[in-house]
């Protein structure tokens, strides 16, 4: 497929019962569809969660996922993101390794992480712990930034992602669309 | 107005409020609180099985021969995990099956209690859903949803394990009760450019062909899909499930279509240049090699479930919608639209390549093989004459007898040779493919329809996975009627190992055939050596009497038709016809696994479609 390599975000509002995230999990790896990110999280509806999944097209078209998403008893709605219209972030938690007795090295990791507009969250003798969100591209290069430098340890969430404007999926879910 | 009462006895209630006259089951620990409840007051029959994949397996021949959803009820651990093959095949066949399982106690969930077994876990991949009770009073409201979710939209299994806390405990019976399905949604008929879409196709189409499946016969669709085929003049390939929906003897239907399909329907659908696919999924075992399936046509797919819609191959005209509404919406359009005579004529030519692959290449029965056969010591009846002979009987003294089959070469010769002329009437596992399906199955389909008769064409591979449930069948007055066509082998098996692995008969032989079984004793010590003689092991007939079935073998072809007429004379009793046909009989014609439909074998050596043998002869 030619469009292998590109990546789809994937919105799916969710009943919140103890099988749901199980269902569409398990969905993905019967049908060998790919998962490269997965965040659930509540949503202002109550029993309502949200399922942001990124995707690709390797084995089935981006359509064919989102039928047979459709076809879960309790998912109630799924979208595909648009890149263009949509805000999608990321988190991440770095641990560098900075000993306070090497000034230099330490004001470089504090300089990388002020470049990316990014905050210090733990400070130790020996360490920094940096948080940082942004788009995957952004986080992608903070990382190679911090490469030259000692990182013991990378934490990094799923994707989440809202659409800009003020439509919502909940109201599109209330027309019956899903 | 509502009432006290345990979970148990809401289970017992909401079936009967359900309209449920037949319940499959076998007790045990978790579920004798529910089996409690029963008694002479309760309004659905309770059918005893002696294995739980016999309950769920008869369930789905009750709901194929009924129409309704057919209900099987098991305990919790390994009763439900016995059950877990009827609800994958049940699933894959989209027949509307409900299996209400007991699970230990809720506060013991997650204990590895005593048969404990996390059957919603298991079975996730191949219900279509499943629920876990562990409250009372979800009872009625959850049985409520799995019956509407297994019967509407594309139907399929539902599991609803249910904890014996649940059913111990007590709730406020009422009924009916509203439905939570929030995230569940039918669609009735297409959107109207999609249609448009699809007319504009069919207007332009001199090579159409309509490829009707299993969605057909669900969606109780025939008289519509009749109206529409006769509109077109358009000639029809059913799939296997499918067989029945349009009568094989109207002029239009071109037989099965797949590997063990006919000539012309292979050959009609690698010419067409127009498919129009309806309730059917385009399965590996129909398309051959898909990128060389049907290269000049253009597509139609009217599905109800929107996933299967270019699931396996692009669509021109995608038809999300109910099967029968959509061919109610496109009948109403072509009855202003199509001129019958230029149709006619417009599709002359096409009809004209169709009847040649017709008139060259019937069916045949293979009588050769069985001849060759004689004076080997092995059954020398030809199993298609067999199986074509029972056809024909079962409809003489019932024109509405339902045919069942289990799985493999016996499965495909009844639907080339049986003859259906109404859908219903064919009951047998095609995704799944689940050998020893037939006589639970056949069982579910004699308690659903007991005034038909239900014929049963086994072989002696799958007889052997499920003939326990002719003590059921023997027991509960369901006398169907068992024609087991006994070739000694695993027949499907041998024939791959024939045609692609040289001959090679690996583990295939079941030596209780004609032929039976001779060679070296030897006892656990190793004291006693010697020879036994050729004897069949089991001799069928024995085992037949032991469930008190009316045992007959038939070893040639003039004793055919006496059996099978004391077959259809018996009322009572289930019966057990043993056929000893040729173990090297094969079904033709085949399209090789894997390999395009262009090279569908008519016999060993002749593949009369091939563009590959052509371009040889043509150098």
């Amino acid at each position: 497929m030619t469009s292998a390599a590109h990546k789809y975000t994937l919105s799916i509002l969710v009943e919140n019962k103890p099988s749901s995230l199980t269902r569409i999990t398990g969905l993905f790896a019967r049908r060998a569809f790919n998962i490269h990110s997965l965040a659930v999280g509540p949503t202002q509806i109550d029993d309502v969660s949200r399922v942001t999944i990124v995707t690709d097209e390797t084995t089935a078209p981006v359509e064919q996922i989102v039928n047979q998403l459709r076809r879960l008893i309790y998912v109630l709605k799924v979208t595909v993101m648009d890149s263009n219209t949509s805000v999608n972030r990321e988190i991440i938690l770095v641990k560098v390794a900075a000993d306070s007795s090497v000034v230099a090295e330490r004001t470089a990791v504090l300089e990388v992480a002020n470049l990316f507009r990014t905050k210090v969250v733990d400070v130790t003798p020996t360490s920094l712990t940096i948080e940082a969100t942004g788009s995957a591209t952004k986080l992608h290069g903070f990382i190679e930034a911090l490469k030259p430098y000692n990182i013991l340890e990378i934490v990094k969430s799923g994707t989440i992602a809202i659409s800009r404007g003020p439509d919502t999926l909940e109201e599109a879910h209330s027309l019956g669309e899903a | 107005m509502t009432e006290r009462i345990t979970g148990a006895k809401a289970i017992v209630k909401t079936l009967e409020r359900l309209d449920v006259d037949t319940v499959f089951g076998l007790p045990g620990g978790a579920i004798l609180t529910t089996y409690n409840e029963l008694n002479d007051n309760t309004k659905f029959n309770h059918i005893l099985v002696r294995h739980e994949q016999g309950a769920g397996h008869a369930a789905s021949g009750y709901a194929i021969a009924t129409g309704k959803v057919g209900v099987a009820m098991v305990t919790s651990g390994p009763a439900a995990t016995n059950v877990v093959t009827a609800l994958a095949d049940a699933n894959m066949d989209s027949v509307p099956i409900v299996v209400i399982t007991g699970q230990v106690a809720a506060s013991l969930i997650g204990t590895d209690a005593f048969q404990e077994a996390d059957i919603v876990g298991i079975t996730l991949p191949v219900t279509k859903h499943s629920f876990l009770v562990t409250k009372p009073e979800d009872v009625p409201r959850v049985l409520t949803e799995a019956f509407h979710i297994a019967s509407t939209g594309r139907p399929g299994a539902v599991l609803v394990d249910i904890t014996k806390s649940a059913m111990v405990g007590e709730l406020d019976f009422e009924f009916p009760v509203e439905m939570e399905l929030k995230g569940y949604n039918l669609k009735d008929h297409p959107d109207h450019q999609c249609l448009s879409a699809a007319l504009e196709l069919i207007k332009d189409s001199k090579k159409p062909v309509i490829y009707a499946g299993g969605g057909c016969v669900r969606a109780n669709a025939e008289l519509e899909l009749m109206q529409f085929v006769k509109l077109l003049n358009c000639p029809v390939v059913t799939t296997l499930q499918a067989r029945g929906v349009i009568p094989d003897s109207s002029t239009f239907a071109l037989g099965m279509v797949g590997m063990h399909g006919t000539i012309a329907a292979a050959g009609s659908l690698q010419e067409a240049d127009l498919i129009i696919a309806l309730g059917t999924r385009f399965s590996d075992r129909v398309t051959g090699r898909l990128s060389e399936f049907a290269q000049h046509a253009k597509f139609i797919q009217a599905d109800v479930d929107a996933s299967e819609i270019g699931k396996n191959r692009e669509i021109d005209a995608p038809l999300y919608g109910d099967v029968k509404q959509t061919l109610r919406f496109l009948n109403s359009e072509l009855e202003n639209r199509v001129d019958q005579h230029e149709q006619a004529k417009k599709l002359q030519p096409w009809w004209g390549f169709i009847n040649e692959l017709r008139e060259k290449y019937p069916l045949y029965l293979d009588e050769e093989c069985a001849q060759e056969s004689a004076g080997q010591g092995l059954g020398n009846l030809s199993p298609q004459a067999v199986i074509k002979r029972i056809g024909e009987v079962a409809k003489e003294h019932d024109e509405d007898a339902v045919f069942v089959a289990g799985v493999g070469q016996h499965q495909m010769w009844a639907s080339q040779f049986l003859g259906f002329e109404k859908p219903h009437n064919w009951v047998q596992s095609a995704g799944l493919g689940t050998m020893g399906y037939a006589i639970p199955a056949g069982m579910g389909a004699k308690a659903g329809r007991p005034s038909s008769d239900v014929w049963v064409v086994d072989g002696d591979g799958c007889f052997q996975m499920t003939n326990q449930e002719l003590a059921t069948c023997r027991l509960a007055g369901l006398p169907i009627k068992v024609m087991l066509i006994n070739n000694g082998t695993l027949g499907m098996p041998r024939q791959w190992q024939s045609l692609l692995y040289n001959n090679h008969y690996s583990q295939t032989d079941l030596h209780d055939g004609a032929d039976g079984w001779s060679g070296e004793i030897v006892r656990g010590d190793g004291v006693e050596k010697g020879t036994r003689e050729a004897k069949p092991v089991p001799d069928f007939m024995k085992l037949a009497e032991a469930y008190d079935c009316l045992a007959i073998r038939v070893t040639r072809p003039e004793e055919v038709d006496e059996a099978l007429e004391r077959a259809a004379a018996e009322k009572e009793r289930p019966v057990v016809v043993e056929f000893q046909v040729a173990k090297n009989a094969k079904v033709f014609p085949m399209v090789p696994a894997g390999e395009s439909n262009d090279e569908i074998m008519y016999t060993q050596n002749l593949r009369p479609l091939s563009k590959r043998a052509a371009k040889e002869v043509a150098r």
